[in-house]
């Protein structure tokens, strides 16, 4: 009999120093009974030792010795929590400027980002940073909590001005529609449960919020996307000898459905074949979506191999050299120092040079203004020429085939994480409109 | 809902949704297929701990129907429980794997290591792990650590670099995007690679019964002649016998981490399944760590002290 199965959630936070993220995922552990008794010992432990007058449930996540000795988040901590239909993996991202890029890290993978403000502060520099980073991503889904509402007395008013002037620059970074939740984590109001204290707001509470989103994007509304990790051709290591003879291309499955029959095209070599099987060390499947791992075997014996991109024959992205990219610079050192790079781009990896900075985001303007050059946590963007031509698709349309890391060669640092504009868009139509 | 089912994909109306089982089965099999495409010598860590034999059973499935295209590494305490070393050698016979042990016996035997006073070797097993990564130059070494563990291992990436102290540096870690992997290292570095990083305890356990994993007797209840110390419960063995004022008593037990034997507790339990542990996990009030491990209890930052000196 079908029964309902739980989803996965992946949320990052984000937010300014001093929010109260932190705390306010503490709360969240706490108030759905994820923190365990031992946990909450050590955290009521060192709050006493410290003459805290109450347990400050930031210690649950601030993990490092450093960070609780300065009592801020330097790096992303991830906790886990899930209630009856959802299990939820929190990514907690610091959000002091100095370590946007773990922010970055924590919000790649999130289908929803859950951003803090301090009511009492509005949106600031860090609040127009992590909404343009969220945006920049693709986070599907990014959830406001206007926090610290019981330092407002509760304050309707100061709520909803914080809210309108989300909206506004929402509107700009193209955000979709903002969901915002006036909270206070240290008190508990509409974090788990709703709160009486805050009768003006009739919507639910963060939780609920969370509970309800929807987990992914629907395979069924995607085109077929597979880059091959490697070939799995066991010849004489065989387990079983039947398999002697055995060749399918391993991946997973990064966007849409596969089936058994289904013309497809081995990118950039442009060759066609049809799906003859989909493979898992549990049988054969007649079909099977992403994020599934398989094996595929073809019905052609053509050349593939690591690197290659399997897609739909019909709804193929066309190979290409030159790339117009958006980037979040991760470095210390700025991209002036690093102009020759290897660019990583699903299982393909090519040497590339970055040949002009087409500008860098304003983000108090929230536009894209002239630039040489890019410094630690720049937005800006790029046009790159890669050796080896990739399947590149713009990164709107196609999270997965659409970004991209770029490596020093030498050192072997990820210098930024990129995500590819859409390339049938003329030159200068990117001057300074921000939408990817 | 019997908790173990799990197979279903479709959820909901008709959208298509991998069940949350299924999603981290295909991402630790994504991740141990990059590895090996991308590295040279990579090993698994097995300790025949419940983390490590799911561990093992997915790198079968990510490579099948080829074998399992990696040795595996035991750094071995000299402190085992017999019946684990015993499903050791059983599963790297079923699987027809290579199995390199290093022994922490060997370091003191030889005045490499001193026995620490609490008899624990547990932050022993660095040393021995570190020469064993550089003797067979391994360049990848899967670990079976897992995020919800301890609040350290919770800052982990998936590909953790490893400087050629073996040191970890939690304060400048490399960003990590999508599941873009950049495991690319100096020689005499390495990376540490966590497959598991995104399960929870009752994860593995749903996972180790859906797909019907053997696991070492221990993990289920049994009777056993215990003493308490510390608020543990410890076996009575060669490396750990009770002192004067510690009356040893039978008692029915299960041990929910295992490793070495002197500092690993066990838990009173009636689960003698994998459906009864999964309700005893579900329900449970303490962390596995918290519950089992004295070396844990030592400060706030244990765990990240000894990661950053090489530990797993």
């Amino acid at each position: 009999m079908p029964v309902t199965q739980p989803t996965l959630l992946r949320l990052a936070t984000a937010g300014s120093v001093d929010d109260g993220k932190s705390t306010l995922v503490g709360r969240l552990l706490h108030d759905s009974k994820s923190v365990l008794a031992d946990q909450l010992d050590a955290v009521e432990r060192v709050s006493r030792d410290r003459g805290l007058a109450r347990a400050d449930l930031a210690l649950l996540t601030d993990g490092l010795r450093a960070e609780r000795e300065q009592g801020i988040t330097i790096d992303v901590a991830y906790r886990y929590f899930a209630t009856a239909d959802r299990s939820f993996i929190l990514a907690d991202c610091p959000g002091h400027v100095q370590y946007t890029r773990n922010t970055v890290t924590g919000a790649s993978t999130a289908d929803a980002v859950v951003l803090l403000v301090d009511a009492r502060k509005g949106v600031l520099e860090q609040t127009r940073r992590h909404l343009a980073v969220a945006a920049l991503l693709r986070v599907p889904h990014v959830i406001v909590a206007v926090n610290k509402i019981d330092l407002v007395g509760f304050d309707e008013d100061i709520y909803t001005q914080v809210a309108s002037d989300l909206a506004t620059v929402a509107f700009d970074l193209g955000l979709p529609d903002l969901v915002t939740v006036p909270v206070s984590a240290l008190e508990g109001d509409n974090v788990v449960d709703r709160s009486a204290r805050t009768d003006w707001y009739s919507g639910p509470s963060l939780l609920e919020v969370l509970e309800t989103l929807p987990v992914a994007d629907d395979p069924s509304h995607e085109e077929f996307r597979f880059p091959v990790q490697l070939t799995l051709r066991p010849q004489g290591a065989a387990r079983d000898a039947a398999h002697r003879e055995y060749r399918g291309y391993a991946g997973q499955i990064a966007s849409g459905v596969v089936t058994v029959g289904d013309e497809v095209v081995v990118l950039p070599s442009g060759r066609r074949t049809t799906i003859a099987g989909i493979d898992t060390a549990d049988g054969e499947l007649t079909e099977a979506f992403a994020p599934r791992s398989v094996a595929l075997r073809l019905a052609h014996d053509i050349d593939v191999a690591r690197g290659d991109l399997i897609a739909a024959a019909d709804h193929a992205p066309e190979p290409v050299r030159d790339l117009f990219a958006t980037v979040c610079w991760l470095s210390q050192a700025p991209l002036s120092k690093h102009s020759r790079v290897l660019l990583k781009h699903t299982t393909c990896t090519t040497r590339a040079i970055v040949s002009a900075v087409d500008g860098v985001l304003d983000l108090d303007a929230v536009q894209i203004v002239p630039a040489q050059d890019l410094g630690l946590n720049d937005i800006g963007r790029l046009r790159i020429r890669t050796a080896e031509p990739i399947a590149a698709e713009p990164y709107a349309r196609h999270r997965r085939t659409g970004a991209f890391l770029l490596i020093d060669a030498q050192s072997g640092q990820t210098l930024a994480a990129g995500m590819i504009g859409d390339p049938l868009a003329g030159e200068g139509e990117h001057a300074d409109d921000w939408d990817i | 809902m019997n908790p173990i089912t799990e197979t279903i994909d479709d959820v909901g109306c008709g959208r298509l949704t991998l069940s949350h089982l299924d999603t981290l089965e295909s991402e630790s099999i994504h991740i141990f297929r990059e590895v090996v495409a991308e590295f040279e010598r990579p090993v698994l860590l097995f300790s025949g701990g419940k983390d490590s034999v799911v561990m093992l059973h997915l790198a079968a499935k990510a490579f099948w129907p080829g074998p399992v295209p990696f040795p595996l590494l035991h750094v071995d305490t000299g402190h085992n429980f017999p019946e684990v070393l015993a499903y050791r050698d059983r599963a790297v016979a079923e699987k027809g794997v290579r199995l390199e042990v290093v022994a922490v016996q060997d370091y003191v035997d030889d005045g490499r290591l001193a026995e620490r006073t609490d008899g624990t070797r547990n932050p022993l097993q660095t040393q021995p792990l570190l020469d064993g990564i550089a003797d067979h130059r391994f360049d990848a070494v899967f670990g079976g650590g897992r995020r919800d563990e301890e609040k350290a291992r919770a800052k982990e990436r998936i590909y953790s670099l490893r400087d050629e102290f073996g040191a970890w540096d939690p304060r400048n870690q490399r960003p990590e995007l999508w599941n873009l992997y950049n495991g690319r290292h100096r020689p005499g570095e390495h990376v540490r690679v966590f497959p598991l990083s995104n399960w929870t305890e009752l994860d593995v356990w749903r996972y180790i019964g859906r797909e019907g994993i053997a696991l070492p007797e221990l993990y289920y209840a049994h009777q056993r002649d215990v003493f308490e110390r510390d608020g543990m419960l410890l076996a009575v063995g060669p490396v750990s016998q009770p002192r004067a004022t510690e009356s040893v008593v039978t008692r029915q037990v299960r041990y929910r981490t295992v490793g070495d034997m002197s500092c690993t507790g066990a838990v009173e339990s009636d689960a003698v399944t994998v459906q009864d542990v999964v309700i005893e996990v579900a329900a449970t009030r303490l962390t596995e760590r918290g519950a089992t491990r004295a070396d844990d209890r030592i400060s706030e930052a244990a765990m990240e002290d000894r990661k950053k000196e090489g530990y797993f």
